[in-house]
């Protein structure tokens, strides 16, 4: 692969105006995403993150504004071409969003079956290899009912990585899960990342996430409409001229003070 | 002999040193395109000893993996030696976790005795028939509440499923009863011609719509339509854990959820039914009027020499009773419901089913009992 298509960054929205029935919740919306970036959406609740996210994905079609990946558009896209670029989509929803009648080694199976030319074992057993690698090894025969939440969530991930994308999105992956468990999510992410190069890009407003994981991080506003800081996250929190960054990215710095 | 095998933009070379085999890796995997299978390499050929390298592999992902699963699984039943020392790191990871994987993978065994299942399914049948009748006790102290205290009754939620399960379904109970009218009195029609009784086409129509066939269309209309909303409603407010919030706030929920429903149909399933007796003589006279040639008025005036109010009112009495059982039956399916998609939709089929059930049971017992009343 040569220099320029690296260069080129994962994803691009430009000027992406969003909102629901007139409702505008997000107003000029520009920024990117660098290829392999662990990039955070932050903000309180109610700014958008997750209208953005189901913007980026295409569950929602922008008001205005254009969302590029790897330089191709995706907004007005082609039917044909819309689907090749969702082909290299993972998307983590909130409650993992198993089918429920499927067994989870099903679940990871139907994106398999549905875009590669794998025969029945060979899908079977990338299920498994996907399962065990966010460590629900074992478990491929139960159906999503029959387990926790978090291990729920796990699933999902698996399910989200059976492409191999190269774009993962995650909306809230620490969302109901106790702090152990969200670590090791958060490890699990990175080591994703750190083997196959895929980009991240994450909701949250888990403050000990975007510290241990985010290269980068954009917040949201809900009075701006808007993006209101751009950075790392230990840049913003330290530089950061504007109080509701501060206030949002320096409680976690109060907590953990020595006494 | 060196042996090459190419796919899609992925590459695998296969150089034979003494009796080892050096397997090198090149191109990109991608998961989504065809790839190289370990079977096609080796044709035939069978190496005391593998290597295994990926130096000129630009991109991979599972695809990758997958080949060399095949080539450490062809290894491990031949008993050749699998030499992985070469492989990155990070995929040398990834092939660990995945046989450590198979190694511990249980298969889990869902398959049942017979006997089991006999006895699973008693149980669950009692548990049913448990619920049940704890929910139609519960009604009916719901009740006996509502006439004691009435103001601490949902009223708001009564009226408006009022609106939704009376007013809102005028148009379809309408055309259906209009239509049966109709059919009936072409299917009497044919045959009472052929005596000359042209006019008992009234006596029939008016008799059976609204002792029978009113008060019956009307209310298998309001379980197809209401019976199986108010489960599916439920179905999915007990998934939701808005039934569990009620009785952490200790709400029952038939009182809460259930009795409006149960109300609000009670009072209007009558009230459809008289409606639909009046558009069956309707859809009656029509035929009498364009193919009989019976004029509305003398039509009218046969129909109300044969009913009386004995009549209507068995057929009212039997609407409430309907009306009770629809709402019953689409209460107790919704809050028995399993907290999945797939239960909701099993509770509003189930209500459906268990509404028609009932209506026609207790339809026939109304025959049998008002036949023994002389009513």
């Amino acid at each position: 692969m040569n220099a320029d298509a690296n260069s080129i960054p994962a994803i691009e929205v430009e000027k992406l105006q969003a909102g629901y029935d007139g409702d505008v919740v997000l107003q000029e919306v520009t920024f990117s995403v660098r290829r392999g970036e662990v990039f955070f959406i932050i903000g309180g609740s109610g700014c958008g993150k997750s209208t953005l996210l189901r913007h980026l994905v295409g569950l929602n079609a922008p008001m205005a504004g254009t969302v590029k990946f790897f330089g191709q558009p995706f907004t007005h896209a082609a039917l044909a071409d819309r689907r090749a670029l969702l082909k290299t989509f993972g998307m983590l929803f909130q409650g993992g969003a198993l089918w429920s009648s499927l067994t989870l080694r099903e679940n990871v199976a139907l994106p398999l079956e549905e875009y590669t030319p794998l025969s029945a074992r060979e899908v079977n057993e990338i299920a498994t290899l996907k399962l065990a690698q966010v460590g629900l090894g074992g478990f491929e025969d139960y159906f999503p009912a029959e387990i926790s939440g978090g291990m729920r969530k796990r699933a999902g991930l698996a399910r989200a990585l059976a492409l191999d994308p190269e774009i993962v999105f995650f909306d809230e992956p620490s969302a109901g899960l106790d702090p152990v468990t969200s670590r090791k999510l958060d490890e699990l992410i990175l080591q994703v990342r750190d083997t196959f190069g895929t980009t991240i890009v994450i909701v949250s407003h888990e403050l000990d996430s975007i510290y241990s994981i985010a290269d980068r991080v954009i917040m949201l506003d809900r009075a701006e409409k808007g993006v209101i800081a751009e950075g790392t996250p230990r840049e913003l929190a330290a530089n950061s001229r504007d109080p509701r960054v501060s206030e949002f990215l320096r409680r976690l710095d109060m907590a953990a003070r020595p006494a | 002999m060196p042996g090459s095998l190419e796919s899609g933009d992925a590459t695998v070379t296969a150089i034979e040193i003494d009796g080892g085999l050096d397997v090198v890796l090149g191109g990109v995997w991608q998961v989504t395109v065809s790839r190289p299978t370990w079977g096609k390499l080796l044709a035939g050929r069978e190496p005391r000893r593998v290597r295994l390298r990926t130096d000129e592999v630009a991109k991979w992902d599972t695809s990758l993996l997958l080949f060399l699963i095949e080539a450490q699984e062809w290894c491990r039943v031949v008993g050749a030696y699998c030499d992985t020392e070469a492989l990155p790191e990070k995929i040398r990871t990834l092939l660990g976790q995945f046989t450590k994987a198979r190694e511990t993978s249980v298969p889990f065994d869902r398959s049942e005795s017979f006997l089991t299942g006999v006895g699973q399914a008693t149980i669950e049948t009692w548990e049913r028939a448990r619920t049940a009748s704890t929910f139609l006790g519960e009604s009916v102290i719901g009740v006996a509440r509502l006439l004691k205290r009435p103001r601490m009754f949902r009223w708001h939620d009564c009226f408006e499923e009022m609106q939704q399960c009376g007013a809102m379904a005028l148009p379809i109970v309408s055309l259906i009863s209009f239509l049966v009218g109709l059919i009936m009195a072409y299917q009497a029609a044919v045959q009472l011609r052929q005596f000359g009784a042209d006019i008992f086409v009234a006596d029939l129509v008016g008799l059976s719509v609204v002792r029978e066939m009113g008060p019956m269309m009307a209310a298998i209309i309001l379980a197809g339509r209401t019976g199986a909303a108010f489960a599916a409603t439920l179905a999915n407010m007990k998934a939701n854990e808005e039934v569990d919030a009620l009785e952490t706030l200790g709400i029952p929920p038939v009182f809460f959820l259930a009795l409006p429903r149960l109300v609000a149909l009670t009072l209007m399933m009558p009230l459809l039914a008289l409606y639909a007796n009046c558009l069956g003589i309707l859809g009656g006279m029509a035929v009498g009027k364009g193919v009989l040639d019976i004029p509305p008025s003398a039509y009218w005036i046969e129909t109300q020499s044969i009913i009386d109010l004995s009549d209507v009112s068995t057929g009212l009495i039997k609407a409430f009773a309907f009306g009770v059982l629809i709402s019953l039956a689409g209460c107790l399916r919704g809050l028995q419901a399993e907290r999945s998609a797939a239960g909701v939709g099993r509770a509003a089929t189930s209500a459906v089913v268990t509404s028609v059930l009932l209506i026609i049971v207790a339809d026939s017992l109304f025959a049998v009992i008002f036949n023994y009343l002389g009513w």
